[in-house]
């Protein structure tokens, strides 16, 4: 199995920030921004992304937690039926401008569930998308707002973003699959 | 919590037909899981399109309010489509056989099948005869997992880990299924349970349920941190087969009063309904802030939205 780091610890620190500036950017009312961080690398990105607005802005951006299991289109597929995460939206969504997080936009079938999910907590007022990698191979017409890196991949490789929370550091690699691939 | 500490474990049941075959692990992924159920319940849209691929047929045999209208949310809550049966206003009464009547709504292609019948052992039986996960919602007074399911997680939100907890079950326990699948988790959950009531109450092989006996509601409710009182069937108390001599002499005697709460401050009520109000407890008691009775009712729905979850299956059938 061959692992290439495509960003560090220090690159990632950079993007952070780059987004916590993004986010508040369109806005003369950030108090209007809340960060729904999508199960399960999703939510610690958007957390530091909230932290890092809180430390430069002096912002208290409202945080929320989204598992999308219960809206995906391809969760029978698989022989098992996967484990469901806690979700906790604890503000209200009514016109409020969403940015939604997670750590790769792959096929765009999570950011589609995601979307559906939070349509059952009210009615934001615009909803945007945060990704770490966006790594291609679309089956759905989504895009991203903000992207950390755009990386042409191949569908045989996979791409493992790293949070210290819960893997100890801060990294993105791309592994390469040989035989084992599912 | 429990999926952390095993990271290998896989959900891997079929069918849900009692407690008495989930393993510890099990137990506890199902609660576990349905902490997550719950939270949909109280969102503004409290819907999920999970299920709706699947059809789900309710199959009550005998009466019931809360279990069917439980079930019935839990699955419309899902998403799934609902088609509801019941005894009374069908061709059962033309004389159709379980069996027939299975594979003819079988044949209709239904996912699941949650099934309430005065025989125990029918929803095993289905097992056999139909290709759909089976949900065991009440078989004689064999088993009620669901309900033992929704006891123990309300059960979890007072007290996260039941080991070492006393738990009192107090009443008619020999024709209780709600007491048989309690005694199964429970036990595997690591909590103390006893059994209480009058001896005519007491199943003729108490001795093998591996829980204590006791004939004193006052040392009992002294010791338990959590008082289950089971609803004394009325319809028993027919002329001449009659278990206690009077619904006045079992209210003395094991009924619990405001008395009782002020004596014995720390434990919690419970009951799986309907309450018998002025039998099993007081009418005040009941209602008393230390009574979690509808916060089972509402866990009921949460509970049963995992177990439909977890058995609805990873493949289309």
């Amino acid at each position: 199995m061959d692992k290439a780091e495509i960003m560090s610890a220090e690159d990632l620190d950079r993007t952070y920030r780059r987004f916590a500036h993004q986010f508040i950017e369109p806005h003369d009312h950030p108090q209007s921004l809340a960060i729904v961080g999508m199960q399960t690398r999703g939510v610690h990105i958007g957390k530091r992304i909230q932290q890092l607005i809180k430390e430069e802005f002096d912002y208290e951006i409202d945080f929320g937690v989204l598992d999308v299991t219960f809206y995906r289109d391809d969760f029978r597929s698989k022989l098992k039926m996967p484990h469901v995460q806690v979700t906790e939206i604890p503000f209200d969504l009514y016109e409020r401008n969403i940015v939604l997080v997670d750590d790769v936009l792959y096929t765009g079938r999570t950011v589609r569930s995601a979307m559906d999910a939070l349509m059952s907590y009210g009615r934001p007022a615009t909803i945007k998308f945060c990704c770490m990698v966006d790594r291609g191979h679309r089956e759905l017409p989504v895009a991203a707002d903000y992207v950390g890196i755009t990386l042409p991949t191949h569908v045989k490789e996979e791409v493992r973003v790293k949070v210290n929370e819960l893997d100890g550091e801060d990294a993105i690699y791309v592994v390469q699959q040989h035989e084992e691939t599912s | 919590m429990a999926e952390q500490q095993n990271k290998s474990y896989e959900f891997s049941h079929k069918h849900l037909l009692g407690l008495a075959d989930y393993s510890v692990q099990d137990i506890l992924y199902v609660l576990d899981q349905a902490k997550n159920f719950r939270e949909i319940l109280d969102r503004p849209v409290p819907k999920v399109p999970t299920l709706r691929d699947k059809t789900v047929v309710n199959l009550f045999y005998e009466n019931s309010t809360r279990t069917r209208l439980s079930f019935e949310l839990a699955q419309k809550r899902m998403g799934a489509d609902v088609v509801n049966f019941s005894a009374s206003s069908s061709s059962v009464k033309k004389g159709e056989s379980l069996k027939d009547t299975i594979q003819n709504i079988s044949s209709m292609k239904i996912d699941m099948v949650v099934v309430r019948h005065e025989s125990p052992g029918v929803p095993h039986f289905l097992t056999r005869v139909v290709d759909a996960a089976i949900i065991n919602a009440g078989d004689g007074a064999h088993e009620h997992p669901t309900q033992a399911l929704l006891d123990m997680f309300t059960m979890q939100q007072l007290y996260p880990d039941l080991s070492g907890k006393n738990i009192a079950i107090i009443g008619d326990i020999s024709h209780s299924r709600v007491v048989r699948s309690n005694i199964n988790g429970l036990r595997k959950l690591g909590a103390n349970v006893v059994v209480c009531g009058p001896k005519t109450f007491m199943p003729v092989d108490v001795k093998s349920l591996d829980v204590d006996v006791s004939y004193d509601l006052e040392e009992t409710l002294g010791w338990c941190d959590i008082a289950m009182a089971l609803r004394i069937q009325l319809e028993r108390q027919d002329e001449g087969t009659e278990l206690f001599p009077s619904i006045r002499e079992y209210h003395q005697q094991f009924g619990i009063t405001r008395k009782h709460l002020a004596k014995y401050p720390d434990f919690t009520i419970m009951h799986p309904g309907p309450v018998n109000r002025g039998v099993e407890m007081e009418s005040e008691v009941a209602d008393s802030d230390r009574s979690i009775i509808l916060s089972q009712v509402t866990n009921g729905v949460a509970v049963r939205m995992a177990i439909l979850y977890l058995l609805s299956g990873g493949t289309r059938i």
